[in-house]
């Protein structure tokens, strides 16, 4: 024990002579939640729309006018050239064409289902998919309120609607820094535990220190344990710097148990530094080190579903995320932080990442040779 | 230029390019690493990254249970967005279903739904969306609300006619099919050139500063500017080869060819290479040791450019302030020029604008790079 402790103290000396590491450690979170975390939005509002309105009547002005109130839209362009609408369309400058035909108001008076177009440019599919909604659900107003006006008229009598409400509960306005911060928290730990810890050993190869050690009588698990410990703690402080910035800067709220996250943290921390001290052993030069681990952290943490849901990846990618301990990681946060889910909620997740942790140690005593 | 060098340089110069090549054809992994990662990314990323949603998870709390809202619910989970993982039975439920993620989404049919939809023309449904997720929160409930206004729709249609006065049609440009792909190809080619020729470099260079070996060729007959241009030569032709081998892949894996003029694309991205290589100089001559060339790399590089190249997060729907922030970002232009020819198949006269941009921030990064390695060398 007393072995373990003077490696430790050894360890933190060296990193923190350093003096780009330790300005580093703090350095990096702060850059990454002042400027990061308001930037990664899927939010989308003024959708930038052009009108061609070829029939201008007091109905297509009417569905004009009904688009320009609506926070979604802003018509940058109206113009009666589909040819010029379309350029526009090419070089970026509008998002959506609406094209309103002529005889548009004729066809709603004879009843004759009014025809307009809309165009999107869809080469961002999820923005084409939300633009269309917004659209489509202005103009399935837009019809309703025509068909009351009609029947009226008529007076058929009330037809049957079904009314929709709903709510977006722990996020009640879809902010979507609430999403996104413990995402980059996830990044920030996991980059820390790979890359400081693995060059670190591979480091110690490279300029020979490492034989040092090997030929003094401390025993393998006591020198994978003194790699460990003290990236674990530096991992938990910048998790813990990181929450203090997200609460100073964005107010994130933290329905959960703080200690229930940072047992979790632990746990994920020593599967991080399991699996960097065993790449450690497989590479001789920090290059070839960091390499392999540029590799893994983004596929890590790009599958992890960082910013897209991991549950509408295909199967095989689920799969593989059941190795993955990001992708744990990133789940568990933001259940804990934004939902207030408790222990029994994430057993399931424990359970897993404990076997990865496990294997990832066990692994790297294992690998670790005390001979050249 | 050529006939302001002397033939004994020329040939030093190449012998020191070869020596370059060497040094990295010597070490497989460094070359599976090379070529590997972008292969491999492009793959994964291309197909397990999706934006769109499948097959959410929801759950029915039914407190009519009528023939309608069996309908609905048929309706909603025979849809390919949605699977029914469970129905409930009481509200307190809702919070624990969510709290286990087992669900994206609640939707509770109101008491007698049916009865009132016809008797009183009018009944309630309400969706409860799991918003720690706003993006699948957002179109779990428009996909949900769109549902069920169609199924509205078919219901009045067989009493009376004229009640859909206007029928929208919709036509999706570029990709008809809504893939992403189209987002995530090109930009998984900005990101990948960025990391190999930037992180390459000044890890190359630094790595001859770290072990003191720049010295030794400092002291050599070879000109500084030879070094360096010696250094970046071999990644410039290896990242053309890993742009071809990106767009084979992308043609055959995915079906998306290069629309445009692949001779344009490929000078532009020429462009491109020289400015990440210039970065990566830059970067050289700011770190002392590799570890911190591959903090700047990654803290300067990676993020931002996915972040601001607009690839995942639509730039022109971050905060104003963003927008210009990613003004000066390299990659915003470059993945704009990228799907402009492989996408759109436009040709220069729509992106001379971010091709001068692009050439004037190549040329002040090796500007700066060279001015910086200069005074090192005093």
């Amino acid at each position: 024990m007393r072995t373990i402790l003077y490696l430790v103290r050894k360890e933190f000396t060296q990193i923190f002579r350093n003096r780009f590491i330790s300005r580093a450690i703090f350095g990096i979170p702060l850059v990454q939640m002042i400027i990061l975390v308001p930037a990664v939005t899927f939010e989308i509002d003024n959708i930038k729309l052009c009108v061609i309105d070829k029939d201008m009547t007091s109905e297509s002005r009417d569905l004009v006018s009904r688009l320009q109130g609506s926070e979604f839209f802003l018509i940058s362009h109206t113009t009666f050239s589909e040819q010029e609408a379309d350029d526009l369309l090419h070089k970026n400058r509008c998002d959506l064409i609406l094209n309103i035909p002529r005889g548009f108001s004729n066809d709603i008076m004879t009843e004759n289902r009014a025809k307009v177009m809309v165009i999107a440019n869809a080469i961002n599919a999820s923005s084409a998919q939300l633009s269309w909604a917004y659209i489509s659900g202005v103009l399935r107003d837009f019809n309703a309120d025509l068909v009351m006006d009609n029947l009226s008229v008529k007076s058929i009598g009330t037809l049957p609607t079904i009314k929709i409400t709903n709510r977006f509960w722990y996020n009640p306005t879809l902010n979507y820094k609430y999403y996104m911060l413990p995402g980059i928290l996830v990044i920030l730990v996991t980059a820390i535990g790979l890359l400081l810890a693995g060059l670190n050993v591979v480091k110690e190869k490279e300029m020979g220190t490492i034989e040092q050690l090997n030929v003094t009588p401390i025993r393998k698990y006591q020198f994978i344990i003194a790699k460990l410990v003290p990236f674990l703690v530096i991992g938990l402080v910048d998790l813990a710097f990181g929450l203090l910035l997200g609460k100073i800067l964005f107010d994130i709220p933290f329905a959960g148990s703080l200690g229930l996250l940072f047992f979790f943290a632990v746990l994920y921390l020593i599967a991080v530094l399991g699996l960097a001290l065993f790449l450690s052993t497989l590479s001789s030069t920090q290059q070839q080190y960091l390499f392999v681990v540029f590799f893994i952290l983004l596929i890590f943490i790009l599958m992890s579903g960082i910013f897209t849901p991991a549950e509408s990846m295909p199967l095989w990618a689920q799969k593989f995320n059941l190795v993955n301990p990001a992708a744990y990681f990133m789940r568990v946060i933001r259940m804990i932080m934004l939902k207030g889910s408790g222990f029994i909620d994430i057993l399931p997740d424990i359970r897993g990442l404990a076997i990865i942790a496990l294997t990832t140690v066990s692994l790297a005593i294992w690998r670790y040779r005390k001979r050249v | 230029m050529p006939g302001l060098i002397k033939p004994t340089d020329m040939k030093r110069f190449l012998g020191f390019v070869k020596k370059e090549f060497i040094h990295i054809f010597r070490d497989l992994r460094t070359l599976i690493i090379l070529f590997g990662i972008p292969a491999a990314q492009i793959i994964i990323f291309g197909y397990a990254v999706r934006t769109d949603i499948k097959n959410a998870s929801i759950a029915v709390y039914d407190l009519s249970g009528d023939e309608v809202t069996r309908d609905l619910t048929d309706r909603l989970s025979s849809s390919e967005f949605f699977i029914l993982r469970e129905m409930i039975d009481s509200y307190d439920k809702v919070d624990e279903i969510f709290k286990s993620s087992k669900v994206k989404a609640v939707i509770i049919f109101d008491e007698e739904f049916g009865r009132r939809l016809i008797s009183e023309g009018s009944a309630s449904v309400e969706i409860i969306a799991d918003g720690s997720e706003p993006n699948v929160a957002n179109m779990v409930t428009n996909y949900t609300r769109a549902i069920i206004a169609e199924y509205n729709q078919d219901l009045n249609k067989s009493p009376g006619e004229g009640l859909i006065l206007i029928e929208p049609e919709v036509r999706m440009y570029y990709n008809p099919n809504l893939e992403s792909q189209f987002m995530f190809v090109p930009g998984i080619i900005t990101i990948v050139l960025m990391l190999i020729c930037a992180l390459m470099t000044s890890i190359t260079i630094t790595r001859e500063k770290e072990f003191g070996t720049m010295e030794v060729l400092l002291v050599s007959p070879l000109k500084p500017i030879h070094i360096i241009l010696g250094k970046v030569t071999p990644y410039f032709f290896l990242s053309l080869v890993d742009l071809i081998i990106i767009l084979l892949l992308s043609w055959l894996v995915f079906g998306l060819p290069v629309k445009g003029s692949l001779l344009l694309l490929m000078l532009i991205t020429m462009l491109y290479i020289l400015l990440a290589l210039s970065l990566g100089i830059l970067i050289s001559t700011i770190s002392k040791t590799m570890q911190q060339a591959m903090f700047i790399s990654l803290a300067g590089l990676m993020l931002p450019i996915i972040i601001f190249s607009g690839f995942i997060f639509p730039i022109e729907y971050m905060p104003p302030i963003y927008n210009w922030i990613s003004t000066v970002i390299p990659a915003r232009w470059f993945v704009t020029i990228i799907k402009n020819i492989m996408v759109k198949g436009t040709g220069i006269t729509y992106i001379w604008k971010e091709t001068l941009i692009l050439s004037g921030m190549t040329i002040l990064f090796i500007v700066v790079s060279a001015k910086r390695f200069r005074i090192r060398l005093q």
